[in-house]
């Protein structure tokens, strides 16, 4: 222990005094019926003009997603702007951005519980919520990308007439186990936080019809010892089977590229990297999202406080800045491995026809975090909103760089080409916008967008021995 | 003491109110000083300690997820070695050899072990926690509606065998609770 802490003397402290120690995680010495009341009344209130604003803007463009997508499915997969030699373009590129958006929200719900950040408890359930909406939205793009995705059943290992059997040393079938596996992980996760939440919303219910459906979502959960029992250690136990598995998807992502023979995607630093990334785009888009419903609900600040906000700020600078050191890793190896196409591949991505893009990304991924080390631009929260947009955008053409460029630039100069994107693609990825943001209305309508339980036992009365001396 | 429920129905139990988590932690430390074992205490959030103060042990949940991580596993196993050396060989990059190949395995080895041991803790604790029900009859009190709000409650069971109302009513508002309530229903 070092001499500074040395010096107090926890026991010796008064309550006052300890608050200075440990600020408050819940402002304004807000008690559990204020929690629920206001938390509930959210949902219970007369749905708002703003809400049906939004909605009026993100329906649409999620209908001009399935119109797209209907479009691909009765045309064909060369509606996009697939073709050699970029056969992965936006397509993938929309994938692993969304994917690793989702990052973010298992990352705040499973890593930081087990590390016991209990400033966790105020944001975890929004971000988990992410998570299922960015992956339902990554989804739609390989499913899409396989062409004739009434076929996309071959992926499944079912026995079939050819007895034919899939190859599952590819990386593209790690892939499908990945994904889907941390969907349905994910969806459990959120789900068993909820059920506590949906008991108080039921016996808050006041109609009949909301009564009966809140009621059957709830389960029957009555909040005893015994069941609480059982049901923290569920919860312990899949947060840390979600911390390897968040890791893990990631990974396997990156491995569609690394076990490749692609100059510029062979590299063992990939795993490591796009896990990095995934964590820096998804606080960048937790931020985006609640920032602004934190603007709408005002006395939601005094549970996503400033103090949420700054903290993730420094998550963003860290990732951003694992990031920058892996760009440049990348950069040293392609010159010091002295293998010809590697070193072309990343003059190509910095000084090639794409040289805007690969820019874009060291500009809005390296160096824009960087205020982030200043204290006025993560308490700010108008500057941390501008600022996190910068790393949305940069994942998004880091995975363009990644997949696009590489592929632009093949061994031999004959094969060379250039990718461009038709209308499908771009009303196609507007769309998924569309659809994420609007699954995201919907959340916040029908169910609390707050972990009630959770917060209120991080309160100081939630604590048995509150109030008396330490022992 | 106040009686709630269909009274032509057999007796739940009795139950009481407290006001903070600290006020039942003190109540269960002295209801299980007092030998019953059919109740139990209900709060708004998992209370800190609650397991030993009501006497109780780890939950065996995690076990059992072991177990279910391990048909996981098994099913990752069979499947890959099952389909990709025997049924439908499949030799990748010309390498004969890597027919039994581990590592390229791996990744769904480990993807199923996590999807087992998750379905095992969800539903095993659904199951455990005798859930999904549609009712119960603490339901039938009104006030225990405030038990996913801001209220505690302690609640004994008429299967327990040391209960009797008397006995019990006098229990529970000597540990402090009020509200005292004699719940019938199945």
């Amino acid at each position: 222990m070092s001499e500074a802490t040395a010096t107090i003397d926890p026991e010796k402290l008064s309550e006052e005094e300890k608050q200075i120690v440990r600020p408050a995680l819940v402002l304004n010495k807000r008690t559990m019926g204020w929690i629920s009341s206001y938390i509930s009344s959210i949902i219970e209130a007369k749905t708002p003009l703003w809400w049906y604003i939004s909605m009026g803007v993100t329906v649409p463009l999620t209908l001009l997603c399935f119109f797209c997508l209907a479009y691909l499915i009765a045309t064909g997969v060369g509606v996009w702007g697939n073709n050699h030699p970029v056969g992965w373009a936006w397509d993938i590129t929309n994938f692993v951005f969304w994917i690793g958006i989702g990052h973010a929200g298992t990352l705040i719900s499973a890593i930081l519980f087990l590390t016991r950040q209990k400033w966790r408890t105020s944001i975890n359930r929004a971000a988990e919520a992410m998570t299922l909406f960015a992956v339902v939205c990554a989804g739609i793009y390989p499913a899409l990308h396989v062409g004739r995705v009434w076929m996309a059943w071959f992926l499944a290992p079912v026995p079939n007439s050819n007895a034919i059997w899939q190859n599952f040393r590819s990386p593209l079938l790690w892939d499908v186990f990945a994904v889907s596996t941390y969907f349905t992980v994910s969806i459990l996760f959120w789900y068993t936080g909820l059920i506590p939440d949906l008991a108080t919303i039921r016996d808050r219910c006041t109609t009949k019809i909301k009564k009966f459906i809140y009621g059957v979502l709830a389960l029957g959960w009555r909040g005893g010892n015994r069941q609480w029992r059982h049901y923290e250690m569920a919860y312990l136990i899949l947060a840390g089977l979600s911390t390897p598995l968040v890791l893990s998807v990631h990974s396997v992502v990156s491995f569609d590229f690394a076990t490749s023979v692609i100059p510029g995607w062979h590299t063992t630093i990939f795993p490591p990297y796009f896990v990095a990334g995934a964590i820096f785009g998804g606080f960048a888009m937790v931020l985006t999202i609640m920032i602004p419903a934190c603007a709408v609900y005002k006395p939601l600040s005094d549970l996503v406080t400033v103090g949420h906000v700054d903290k993730m700020c420094k998550v963003i600078l860290l990732t951003g800045s694992i990031v920058g050191y892996a760009y440049l890793m990348e950069l040293f190896i392609a010159w010091y491995g002295a293998n010809p196409y590697e070193k072309a591949a990343f003059w190509y991505r910095a000084f090639g026809p794409y040289w805007w893009a690969y820019w874009s990304m060291m500009f809005c991924n390296v160096v824009a975090p960087q205020f982030f080390w200043f204290k006025f631009f993560r308490t700010n929260l108008i500057w941390v909103w501008i600022i996190v947009q910068f790393p949305n955008m940069g994942m998004w053409f880091e995975r363009f760089v990644i997949i696009a460029t590489t592929l632009a630039r093949d061994f031999t100069p004959s094969a060379w080409g250039m990718f461009h994107p038709t209308w499908v693609d771009i009303c196609t990825f507007v769309g998924t916008f569309g659809l994420f943001t609007t699954l995201f209305l919907l959340f916040i309508r029908f169910l609390p967008m707050i972990c009630m339980f959770e917060v209120k036992a991080v309160l100081p009365e939630a604590d048995p021995h509150h109030g008396e001396a330490h022992h | 003491m106040n009686v709630v429920g269909n009274q032509s129905a057999p007796i739940h139990g009795i139950a009481a109110e407290f006001q903070s988590a600290k006020e039942l932690y003190r109540a269960a430390e002295k209801i299980r000083d007092a030998g019953f074992k059919h109740w139990d205490v209900f709060s708004p959030f998992p209370i800190h300690g609650m397991d030993e103060a009501m006497g109780l042990g780890r939950s065996i949940l995690g076990k059992l997820i072991f177990i279910g991580g391990l048909t996981g596993f098994l099913t990752a196993v069979t499947l890959q070695f099952g389909t990709s050396s025997f049924l439908y060989p499949l030799i990748v990059a010309g390498k004969p050899t890597n027919l039994f190949t581990v590592p390229a395995f791996f990744p769904i080895m480990f993807e199923l072990t996590i999807l087992a041991s998750a379905f095992t803790a969800v539903f095993g604790m659904l199951i455990m926690n005798g859930l999904p029900r549609l009712n119960h009859a603490l339901f039938n009190w009104d006030r225990f509606k405030k038990v996913t709000e801001d209220k505690f409650f302690a609640a004994i069971e008429s299967s327990d065998p040391k209960f009797s109302p008397v006995a019990v009513r006098e229990l529970l508002e000597s540990v402090g609770g009020t509200n005292v309530t004699l719940i019938h229903g199945e």
